[in-house]
């Protein structure tokens, strides 16, 4: 059986983010809590679900596993697409706005 | 340009306002999710993958340089450096905070711009000719119409909720760069036989899950009519079109289900109570949006500067990009410029906050205050005096913006997809990338000539590959990315759908697939038949046996 997460997107800036062991919404897939599937991870879910009107968008659970790095990563390329941000760079400004 | 009247005005600042308040109750946990959403959507605020993106409206395509500049400051305050121009003509910030969205939309009025009717099922951003009022080959200027439609469907009570999506194109040209067969409802301008120019009224096309080409149903609509005739097809839809499926709510279902030739009965026995009745139009109120779009003020000019033709001479790379970058003006001296926001491996449409100030200072300098958006995702100075061609041919190279691929195999259109989009199933962009790299010999390119590629990271088709010459879908199979190749599609007046060429092909082996086609066409190609003829003469099959014969 598989580890999850709970991730969501936070609320004021739309960021994405995962359900810590303290409660707390980090960045950080790998600061994420993974409990295992099933009903752990559907009561973890539930929990975020009541606790977090507020702070953060449409929390759901992925799948997560440990990586080539051996760290934790998610197991669908979509999701460590959007744990890792756009895999191509955007283009850089040349800078500063014109007062 | 058209530019706002109190009204407009009005309207604009007042959802504003509206929004600034949903989004504080929002942030103050008053309003839930669900409730906010339609209302953030309302106000074109998507939520994506990575953030909040917010879809700007750029109506027909046209922006003055202010309202450029506007979209630059927004990219580099609100955004990371840089909008991304779509293939509805709009541009897209992908990184905006929900607590900024208010500003922003403020920010955007001050310059006659906004948000409104980018998202829901309501009658879209009306879309046109990206060389409208400056083509040589037009007959008349869409953007009168598409004002006029703008005006008429802002708001419109009753087609605020309709079945789905609702998208307009509109060309005033033969040569249709609008893809209007492939909107919900396609408007081609043309004369009838009394010299009277009047609208070609195409419905049901479209491209998305199911793709299809629209079908005729007036081949002559007299324009004092525009409105009421299209207040006619909406009602059909909106009292007919299916609210049980998503996947069968657009117009082009409904028509495909009754038939053309019942639609089109249907819509005129609706029409039979609109016609001559208050949607017909004002002479009076028509021109008065035609003075908007009135030809400004040439300067007499020159139509063969010797400076140019001395530079083509002296310059292969300036020679090249006036064969694909350059089209005829219909006003002698002139010429309409496109910037290719496609250089060799980089991100379709994309452009930054410094390339948006630098191309609006150009286009006050070169271009009459006037730039536009293309579906195919470039942007585009529509007056530009034939003599300063040398000049700013040098200034857009300078900005990597004078890439000679324009309607090449490099002119790639390419979704968001994976990298941004919450409904992709694969990457759209790092392919985009690899085969502009892949073919970024200009001389190849020219040689291969006009080739249209156009990639989708979904179903949903923004990338319109369904439409072209080569078309891509990423797909998602067992947690990989695949991508379904389709041959033969074109978006112009001989719109047709491709044809998918066989099994999909793993990420790695799809930029070598393009190549063997590319390779197959010009081993079988006739003199400088361009590729849409040849496998219109030749069909799929000897593609698809240089592409699985090893399989």
């Amino acid at each position: 059986m598989a580890d999850q997460m709970v991730t969501a997107n936070r609320l004021t800036d739309g960021a994405v983010v995962f359900l810590a062991a303290d409660g707390s919404w980090v960045e950080r897939l790998a600061a994420g809590q993974p409990v295992p599937e099933g009903e752990a991870a559907a009561a973890q879910l539930k929990r975020a679900e009541a606790a977090t009107r507020n702070e953060v968008v449409a929390p759901y659970l992925i799948d997560v596993g440990p990586g080539a790095d051996g760290g934790i990563t998610a197991l669908r390329y979509r999701e460590r697409i959007r744990a890792g941000g756009p895999s191509v760079p955007w283009l850089a400004d040349s800078g500063a706005e014109a007062s | 340009m058209y530019a706002y009247d109190s009204y407009d005005r009005t309207l604009v600042m007042e959802r504003v306002e509206q929004f600034r308040e949903q989004v504080t109750r929002r942030l103050a946990g008053q309003i839930g999710e669900e409730d906010f959403k339609p209302l953030r959507l309302m106000n074109g605020l998507y939520l994506q993958l990575h953030a909040y993106m917010l879809r700007i409206a750029i109506p027909y395509g046209t922006l003055n340089t202010a309202q450029l500049r506007k979209l630059a400051h927004i990219a580099r305050r609100y955004d990371r450096g840089y909008g991304h121009f779509t293939t509805r003509q709009n541009i897209q910030f992908n990184w905006i905070k929900l607590s900024d969205a208010p500003d922003i939309l403020a920010e955007l009025a001050e310059v006659e711009m906004h948000a409104i009717q980018t998202s829901g099922n309501c009658i879209r951003n009306v879309t046109a000719d990206h060389f409208a009022g400056v083509a040589a080959d037009e007959i008349e200027d869409p953007r009168i119409w598409c004002e006029i439609i703008r005006q008429w469907s802002t708001f419109h009570p009753e087609f605020s909720f309709l079945p789905r999506k609702f998208k307009i194109a509109v060309t005033g040209a033969p040569h249709d760069r609008a893809a209007v067969k492939v909107h919900d409802i396609g408007l081609r301008m043309h004369r009838n036989a009394a010299g009277d120019t009047g609208f070609e009224v195409i419905v049901g096309g479209g491209q998305g899950r199911t793709p299809i080409v629209g079908v005729t149903i007036r081949d002559f609509l007299p324009k004092q009519h525009l409105l009421s005739y299209l207040e006619a097809i909406l009602r059909v839809y909106n009292l007919l079109g299916r609210r049980d499926n998503l996947y069968k709510s657009r117009i082009k279902i409904l028509v495909a289900a009754v038939g053309a030739g019942k639609f089109a009965e249907m819509v005129e026995a609706q029409w039979a109570d609109l016609k001559d009745g208050e949607l017909t139009l004002p002479a009076a109120e028509v021109a008065r949006i035609e003075a908007a779009f009135a030809p400004p003020a040439y300067e007499p000019a020159d139509p063969f500067p010797p400076e140019v033709i001395a530079k083509r001479a002296q310059s292969k790379d300036f020679a090249r990009w006036m064969r694909s970058n350059v089209a005829a003006h219909r006003q002698p001296g002139y010429a309409i410029v496109t910037l290719s926001l496609k250089p060799a491996g980089g991100t379709p449409g994309d452009a930054t906050a410094g390339q948006m100030e630098a191309i609006a200072d150009l286009a006050d300098a070169h271009s009459l205050g006037e730039i536009r958006v293309s579906h195919v995702q470039n942007l585009v100075l529509p007056h530009v005096k034939r003599s300063d061609l040398p000049q700013l041919w040098e200034a857009l190279q300078a900005l990597d913006l004078a890439t000679p691929n324009i309607g090449l195999i490099g002119d790639i259109i390419a979704c968001p997809g994976l990298d941004y989009c919450s409904l992709a199933n694969a990457r759209s962009i790092p392919l985009a990338q690899q085969l502009s790299a892949r073919f970024a010999d200009p001389e190849r390119q020219q040689r291969i000539g006009e080739l249209a590629i156009k990639i989708s990271g979904c179903i949903n088709a923004c990338g319109h590959h369904h439409v072209g010459h080569i078309g891509i879908l990423g797909v998602d199979k067992k947690g990989e990315e695949f991508y379904q190749v389709t041959l033969g599609g074109s978006a112009d007046e001989n719109a047709s759908l491709g044809d998918i060429v066989g099994p999909a092909f793993a990420a790695d082996r799809v930029v070598d697939a393009v190549e063997q086609v590319v390779e197959t066409y010009l081993g079988i190609r006739q003199d400088s038949e361009r590729f849409i003829d040849t496998y219109r003469r030749v069909g799929i099959a000897p593609f698809k046996e240089k592409l699985y014969a090893t399989h």
